[in-house]
């Protein structure tokens, strides 16, 4: 767990993300289109609220791991919030400590050859700091 | 006139379209109606409203020689005066035209199609039984002079000033403080634009100093009103100032003065000298000086360190302590404008009790640049910058539970006086955290939601959830303790300084003002306007407008615009120079009156006086009918609510099957308003219910109600304004006062007295409406009783 005061997260997730999580009205538009909202533990609008609330504890929420960045949030919301840009910072902010959740060399030869390029690349790009 | 002198009247059924079609079989109607006597002809037609139906009318009345027309279709506060100028556009005095409301009271609240049709015929016999007894009448015309009063002189009393002495009218404004302005001049900054409130006040304050069209009579207050439009008569009384013009505003006089007394300007977050001044750019420009606190007083001098001091000689304290002025005006602007809700009163959050809970009011004066602490945000318990800062919204609104000692209704600014506030400190101290703790953030007004937008861009944090409880921690800052709402988890957050965001509530003058002036105030304590959305500026009695806060809470700018249009209003009324009255006035036949003065006593706008025998002032009279219906020998005719003409209404309602029959006395501006407030929300009620109009319930002569039961009426309910918003002031009172004797004499006449109700309705209680006449006509079921006769000679007894 990283420690953060309330102001430093929201700080950070501005800072990386470019996103004024303030301006979020709680309409829930990001939730409602979410395709993997009810797999969540914290829905869209919760992970926006924990941040505003200064909870460091969002950083372990699986939802930033869920989320597909299909960007159907982002379209959506009526504040131009760009919320799948803030959950990748979220991811962000724990990849660049050093908590990588995945490693390319573990792959076997096999699975290498057999998994689509676009996913290795995506994988790499979301899950890699 | 018919062969043997009977009236021909024409009957007009509407079909709305299917608003009233699609439930009453109007042919059916129109077939009935053609039967009932003094009919000479009767027809159906799609919109009785259409100028084409209109000019047929006009037609018939001509080529048919009709003397009296009935319209049945909707509410005649929709139609009538379209209908009666149709009438006086084919030559027809508009009194000889009535009106069956058989949409919002029949067509619209039953869906039974067999029983609306039984009940429209009904209507349509009691309206033909009043109109077979209408009687033109002339309608008087009053002179209308140029003199304007406006009581207030705040942001919407100084906008309607202006306004109307700019077009050339003469206009007193009385303002009870010293100084004029009001809240305006307390603010700082004023939302959504953020300028200076002081900066665009002061050039208007400054043109009501200087014009020639205005007096101005400050420290003053009304004591006394008579009259009417073109002819009120006002005393006004006038504290004394102790400065006389010659004051150059120099200022000389304050350094001097020994005392020192908190300063209401700055809600006793500052102090202020005995002479003294609100602000720098006050107006009138002269100081004051405060004779309460000032060592001296009138004729006695134990201190003249100011009349030393100042070189012009303009302090005086030979002038007596007030003086009464007499004013004669046309037209009255109230503009008292309305008080902050003091947030002690709750006791919520420790206002008061901890140095640090403030007011948004407060706020204003801490961070003006002419308030105590010129402009610097410092909390009040050590003088530091506060770093940590809250607002709690909805403090004392939006509470219904009486005992909580709030208001219920939302005053509608304090979202954005708070959103306004936050950006302010924002702007003076931008490392602090400012959270807002909200329930609803109502941002609804030109720029408004920008704004809101704007304060959550700038970082300021909303969280949705009042504090429960706020309590002091021993460095005096304050721990806020609630429910964040959006996470349903509790929080506990500390605050270096706490704003309580307050709603305005009515003025504590209104009760008095509402005395004097004979106006009515909503159940919210406000001023009520005559109809909400059509008539916004005017008030029910003719001549007097409002405007700004007295009428509802508002902004400046709404404050602005109501101000502009009641001037408006008032000036319509001026340039005239007469007005047409309306012919609902009370007449004294003098030939019976034995000149007992009940009338006299009973009148709520001194518009009868007994000389030997009662004699009406008709321009005073304002038609309520309290006079006619205590009169006890019947000497009061009621001009167009006649006795006779209600009583043939009873006597139409009840023609068959009485046993089945409500009779539902209304008066014309709360429940017969409620009853068609029923009828546009589609409220469903029992349709045993027939109304009658009279223009207040103080009219309803106890005879009325006798009749009714004599003929065998199931039941009758009186209605009326609630309490205290009767718009003749009592009549309502009488009605209540009646109701109770006639309780007791239907017991002792062998009728049971459940038979009788009375129930309160506001124009907005349509769902109360349609509730009270279900629960009576339940009630009326479970008596299971036969109905009862009244002996004749009981009858005569009362009459």
């Amino acid at each position: 767990m990283i420690e953060f005061s309330g102001k430093e997260l929201q700080q950070a997730v501005e800072e990386l993300s470019g996103q004024k999580v303030f301006a979020c009205y709680h309409c829930g538009k990001c939730t409602a289109g979410c395709p993997f909202a009810s797999e969540m533990d914290l829905t869209p609008r919760q992970v926006l609220e924990y941040i505003m609330d200064g909870r460091a504890e969002v950083l372990d929420s699986q939802t930033i791991w869920l989320c597909a960045a299909c960007f159907t949030c982002t379209v959506r919301c009526p504040n131009g919030i760009d919320i799948a840009k803030v959950m990748e910072a979220l991811r962000q902010i724990l990849l660049r400590r050093g908590s990588d959740k995945f490693d390319l060399s573990e792959l076997s030869e096999q699975e290498r050859g057999e998994l689509p390029q676009i996913a290795l690349v995506a994988g790499a790009r979301k899950l890699i700091g | 006139m018919t062969k043997d002198g009977g009236p021909r009247i024409g009957v007009y059924i509407c079909h709305c379209g299917t608003n009233i079609a699609g439930v009453v079989d109007v042919k059916a109607v129109a077939a009935f109606a053609q039967g009932l006597p003094g009919v000479a002809l009767a027809k159906d037609m799609m919109y009785a409203c259409s100028e084409a139906t209109q000019r047929e009318i006009i037609n018939d009345i001509q080529q048919e020689r009709l003397d009296r027309v009935v319209v049945a279709a909707c509410s005649p506060k929709m139609h009538e005066p379209t209908f009666r100028a149709a009438l006086e556009r084919a030559g027809l005095n508009k009194y000889l035209f009535e009106m069956a409301n058989i949409r919002e009271q029949d067509s619209w609240v039953h869906k039974d199609g067999q029983k609306a049709t039984e009940k429209a015929k009904d209507l349509v016999r009691m309206a033909v039984a009043r109109a077979r007894l209408l009687i033109p009448y002339k309608e008087s015309e009053l002179p209308v002079g140029e003199r304007a009063l406006i009581v207030g002189g705040g942001i919407a009393g100084i906008q309607a000033a202006l306004d109307l002495a700019d077009s050339g009218y003469k206009v007193f404004l009385v303002e009870k403080e010293p100084f004029i302005g009001g809240h305006m001049a307390q603010l700082d900054k004023t939302f959504p634009t953020l300028d200076c409130s002081t900066c665009i006040l002061a050039p208007k304050m400054a043109e009501v100093g200087r014009h020639p069209n205005i007096t101005l009579l400050t420290n003053s207050e009304v004591t006394e009103v008579s009259g009417f439009v073109g002819n009120f008569k006002v005393k006004v009384r006038q504290k004394a100032r102790f400065v006389t013009p010659e004051c150059t505003a120099c200022g000389e006089c304050v350094p001097v003065c020994p005392v020192a007394v908190p300063d209401e300007f700055n809600l006793g977050l500052g102090q202020r000298k005995a002479i003294y001044k609100s602000l720098p750019q006050a107006v009138p420009a002269e100081y004051a000086i405060d004779i309460e606190n000032c060592l001296n007083k009138p004729n006695l001098l134990v201190c003249e360190k100011c009349l030393q001091a100042c070189s012009p000689k303009a302090i005086d304290f030979e002038q007596p302590l007030e003086k009464e002025l007499q004013l004669e005006v046309d037209t009255v602007i109230i503009a008292i404008g309305a008080d902050p809700y003091d947030p002690g009163r709750s006791n919520d959050y420790g206002y008061g009790k901890y140095e640090n809970v403030i007011s948004t009011i407060d706020f204003e004066r801490l961070i003006s640049p002419t308030g105590p602490t010129l402009g610097k945000l410092l909390r009040p318990s050590d003088l530091t910058p506060p770093k940590r800062i809250a607002f709690i919204q909805c403090v004392g609104s939006r509470i219904s539970n009486p005992e909580l000692l709030g208001n219920p209704y939302c005053s509608g600014i304090c979202c954005m006086v708070s959103i306004k506030q936050a950006l302010l400190i924002k702007e003076k101290l931008p490392e602090a955290e400012i959270t807002i703790y909200y329930i609803d953030i109502r941002a609804k007004g030109k720029g408004f939601e920008e704004m809101y937008r704007r304060a959550r861009l700038a970082g300021i944090r909303f969280i949705k959830g009042l504090p429960g409880e706020v309590l002091e921690n021993k460095d005096k800052s304050l721990t806020l303790f609630g429910e964040n709402i959006l996470l349903g988890e509790l929080y506990e957050h500390r605050h270096d300084l706490v704003i309580l965001s307050v709603g305005l509530e009515a003025r504590k003058e209104s009760e008095e003002l509402q005395r004097l002036f004979g106006l009515a105030r909503s159940s919210d304590g406000f001023f009520a306007e005559k109809h909400p959305k059509l008539e916004p500026v005017d008030t029910a009695t003719t001549g007097i407008f409002l405007a700004g806060a007295a009428e509802s809470p508002k902004d400046i700018r709404e404050s602005s615009i109501q101000a502009k249009a009641a001037a408006s209003r008032a000036a319509r009324l001026m340039k005239e120079g007469k007005i047409r009255v309306e012919a609902l006035s009370a007449e004294v036949h003098e030939d019976l009156c034995i000149g007992c003065g009940i009338c006299e006593s009973v009148c709520p706008f001194n518009a009868i006086h007994v000389d030997g025998t009662s004699h009406v002032t008709e321009a005073a009279c304002q038609g309520c009918g309290v006079c006619a219906a205590s009169c006890p020998v019947g000497a009061i005719e009621m001009h167009h609510f006649t006795d006779e003409q209600v009583l043939a209404q009873i006597e139409a309602a009840l023609a068959d099957h009485p046993e089945e029959k409500v009779i539902v006395f209304t008066c014309n501006w709360c429940s017969y308003a409620g009853a068609d407030m029923a009828g546009t929300s589609r409220l469903e009620y029992d349709p045993r219910a027939r109304l009658i109009r009279l223009m207040c319930s103080g009219r309803l002569n106890p005879v009325f109600v006798l009749r009714a039961f004599e003929l065998g009426a199931a039941g009758v309910m009186i209605t009326g304004c609630h309490p205290g918003e009767c718009h003749y002031q009592s009549g309502n009172l009488r009605a209540l006062s009646r109701y109770q004797l006639l309780k007791r004499l239907l017991s002792s006449l062998g009728i049971p007295e459940e038979r009788l109700a009375l129930e309160w309705v506001s124009a907005a209680e349509g769902e109360k409406f349609a509730r009270v006449i279900n629960d009576f006509v339940a009630r009326l079921e479970k008596l299971r009783l036969r109905p009862g006769r009244v002996p004749e000679e009981e009858l005569a007894k009362v009459a």
